[in-house]
């Protein structure tokens, strides 16, 4: 403690003592016991406990999916793993066809949200008039808020009918007879499949990559851009050479982040993907996602039975992918500052700070 | 004494639901979990048994598999189930099976100037256009049934409930009776390996899908595509007649099973009458043959008996289809091997 502080507490204790009537020698008299005393303990132990409680209880859930799902492990081996057959009268299942389909919407939701989001955080960083920042920032974040079957109810009853009587016939006979990327124009024009799924996707992460970007730009330092605009650069220029590179590894981070979402995702996805356990090379074909499948098959599964065991080796398939999409997120997340100040000052007082994060 | 006066109303809030709850508990009550089709007849049932001074009711439409879960372990005091369970496993958790009320799926199709129960189709052509043989509407195995109706050529969208469900379970069993292809290769359960078309989830998603997508099909509930008024279908029925799906057709189906099988597990679906709609199913109710509490036990068939007296009105309202009278008596019958401990019949009567 610094030499100043026996001082000020004194001064601070005198003024209790004019507040409650005691006098600065009591309450003094009772600090060095406080310090020492069962408050902290206990304190401590709460924390610890609340802190501990957070890994049991992540621990607890990957044990129960992984001891609920090893009958189906047992049963199919590693091939589980990239079997497409899903036949529940014969009991032969395998992820194939789901964890296709959680990989490729969650990739197509990214590669359309990606520049959007990376428009919108332009927008609002350097482009929009200062009035306009507020209300297009606060819709993205209301974005964020909207609950996903109400995404999923809206993309049923309008995107959905929309996709199937104007986008997709467009498409379809438009590209469906170019050679190779033909292939992924097919089929009837039902408006679900796994293209709408990931549109209905890319607009429920928007709003993450959106504000992690905007954060990001942000934190450029406004220095670096105005040397650049007094070296004659445009906004375009700018943006492409000194924001970016400066911003890059959150903006990624928020892209992990979103991919994490769209991953996990379960209601708008199942009401628009199709839900059909088949590989198609169309985008416009039906499929099928882990969540969504355990969300549909878990109501009508028998206790006990393989299909069960089957459907909790899918959660733990996908608790698998979106760890590893987490784990490399929280190592883009890193906050640029930390990285650059934590080895010359290892040991300092603000390292407590940040390690909540990592 | 603002903040006094918010905690005291939050307070009394709070306590109101839970003083409620004490005084129904006071008199009988039952619980029962399982199936989503038979819930609002259930639910009727229970609001009007409750009236006449019967056990209160508290079912929950968890699903079909849920409900055969939830009275293995012995969480409610019955559990209800569309698909029947087998006798093995009847055997085996010491449960007693019987219907309550049945209902009738009926195919919806979207074709352009198709009228309601204007197209004809056969249980083979349904077969083979869930199976992927039959592809377009103008195709010849169609065209021969209806005669005077110009079918375009149009793709068919097959539309199948997505979830697992007792409505999927009826509905590939007629598929399953009428045609060895569909048997053989894909087979019956609550879902399945469907060789083309799209899911959707619930009644509701599909009669949706089929609703916006031209040239689609697909099943449901007869109730369901009533309300909805969906442009349902005849069917040829193993009499070789085309009927149309009314209460009528519905009731000579369930007159014409055979009800003496063991655990009711009658098969009512293609039966062989002149008139009789061909996809017509019971749903179940499971009680434990051994119960915990024989109170209880007497409750739940209190509850059914009075449903089975007085409910028949309340579920033709709902589209569904009473039991037969001499159904109800042997199910009647069934239940005086539920007995308490002292091996004496919970029901007599």
């Amino acid at each position: 403690m610094a030499p100043g502080a026996g001082h000020e507490r004194q001064a601070g204790l005198e003024l209790l003592n004019v507040m409650s009537g005691a006098t600065a020698r009591d309450i003094f008299d009772q600090a060095p016991a406080r310090r020492g005393g069962w408050g902290d303990a206990i304190f401590a132990a709460l924390c610890h406990a609340a802190g501990g409680f957070v890994l049991v209880l992540l621990g607890g859930i990957i044990l129960t999916l992984f001891l609920g799902g090893l009958p189906a492990f047992r049963a199919f081996g590693v091939g589980f793993l990239w079997s497409t057959e899903w036949d529940p009268v014969q009991e032969i299942f395998g992820a194939g066809v789901s964890i296709y389909g959680t990989v490729v919407t969650a990739m197509l939701a990214i590669t359309m949200a990606v520049p959007l989001a990376f428009g919108i955080a332009v927008t609002l960083t350097h482009l929009a008039p200062v009035w306009m920042r507020g209300p297009i920032g606060t819709a993205v974040e209301l974005l964020a808020a909207v609950p996903s079957i109400i995404y999923g109810m809206w993309g049923f009853y309008f995107v959905v009918p929309f996709m199937a009587n104007t986008i997709q016939p467009i498409l379809i006979d438009g590209l469906g007879g170019v050679a190779i990327i033909g292939s992924l124009f097919q089929g009837p024009p039902f408006g679900t499949g796994i293209f709408t799924a990931a549109l209905i996707l890319a607009i429920m992460i928007l709003p993450f990559i959106a504000a992690t970007a905007r954060d990001a730009f942000n934190q450029v330092p406004t220095v670096h851009q105005e040397s650049a605009y007094a070296l004659g650069c445009t906004t375009t220029e700018v943006v492409r050479d000194v924001v970016l590179p400066y911003a890059n590894t959150a903006v990624a981070g928020g892209v992990m982040l979103g991919l994490g979402r769209a991953l996990g995702e379960t209601m708008a996805v199942t009401f628009v993907i199709g839900n059909a356990n088949r590989i198609s090379t169309s985008l416009f074909a039906s499929g099928n996602t882990v969540a969504s499948q355990m969300a549909l098959e878990f109501g009508e599964t028998e206790t006990g039975s393989l299909k069960l065991a089957a459907l909790l080796a899918l959660g733990f398939m996908l608790f698998v992918i979106s760890f590893i999409v987490l784990a490399l997120s929280r190592l883009l997340l890193r906050p640029r500052s930390e990285q650059a100040v934590r080895k010359p000052r290892a040991g300092a007082p603000r390292e407590a700070e940040p390690s909540i994060t990592r | 004494m603002h903040r006094r006066f918010l905690l005291l109303t939050t307070a009394a809030v709070l306590a109101a639901p839970a003083l409620h709850g004490a005084r129904a508990q006071s008199g009988a009550s039952i619980t029962g979990a399982g199936a989503t089709f038979p819930n609002p007849l259930y639910q009727k049932w229970a609001e009007a048994a409750k009236a006449a001074g019967g056990p209160a009711l508290n079912y929950q439409s968890v699903g079909s598999g849920a409900g055969q879960a939830q009275i293995r372990n012995r969480t409610v005091d019955f559990g209800a189930s569309d698909a029947p369970m087998t006798g093995e496993l009847l055997k085996e958790n010491k449960l007693l099976q019987f219907p309550t009320t049945m209902g009738a799926l009926v195919p919806i199709v979207n074709l352009p100037g198709v009228a309601i129960d204007q197209l004809k189709l056969t249980g083979d052509v349904l077969a083979d256009i869930y199976l992927g043989n039959i592809t377009k509407w103008n195709d010849a195995r169609i065209a021969e049934l209806n005669k005077g109706l110009d079918l375009p050529n149009l793709a068919i969208a097959p539309i199948y409930r997505a979830d697992g469900s007792g409505t999927t379970y009826v509905w590939v069993s007629y598929l399953s009776a009428v045609s060895p292809e569909w048997k053989t290769k894909v087979g019956v359960g609550t879902s399945v390996k469907w060789p083309v078309g799209n899911g959707a989830r619930g009644n509701e998603g599909v009669s949706a899908t089929v609703r916006n997508t031209h040239g689609a099909i697909g099943y449901t509930e007869n109730a369901y595509a009533l309300q909805s008024k969906l442009t349902t279908t005849q069917l040829r029925n193993k009499a070789g007649q085309f009927v149309t799906p009314t209460p009528a057709s519905f009731l000579a189906a369930a007159a014409g099973a055979d009800w003496s099988v063991p655990n009711f597990v009658a098969n009512v679906i293609n039966t062989g009458g002149v008139t009789s709609w061909p996809i017509v199913a019971p749903t179940f109710i499971l009680v434990p043959l051994n119960p915990a509490d024989a109170a209880r036990a007497t409750n739940v068939f209190r509850f059914f008996d009075w449903a089975f007296t007085h409910g028949d009105a309340a579920a033709q309202q709902l589209e569904y289809i009473p039991l037969p009278d001499a159904v109800k008596q042997t199910v009647r019958a069934a239940w005086r091997r539920v007995q308490d401990t002292s091996g004496k019949p919970v029901w007599s009567s």
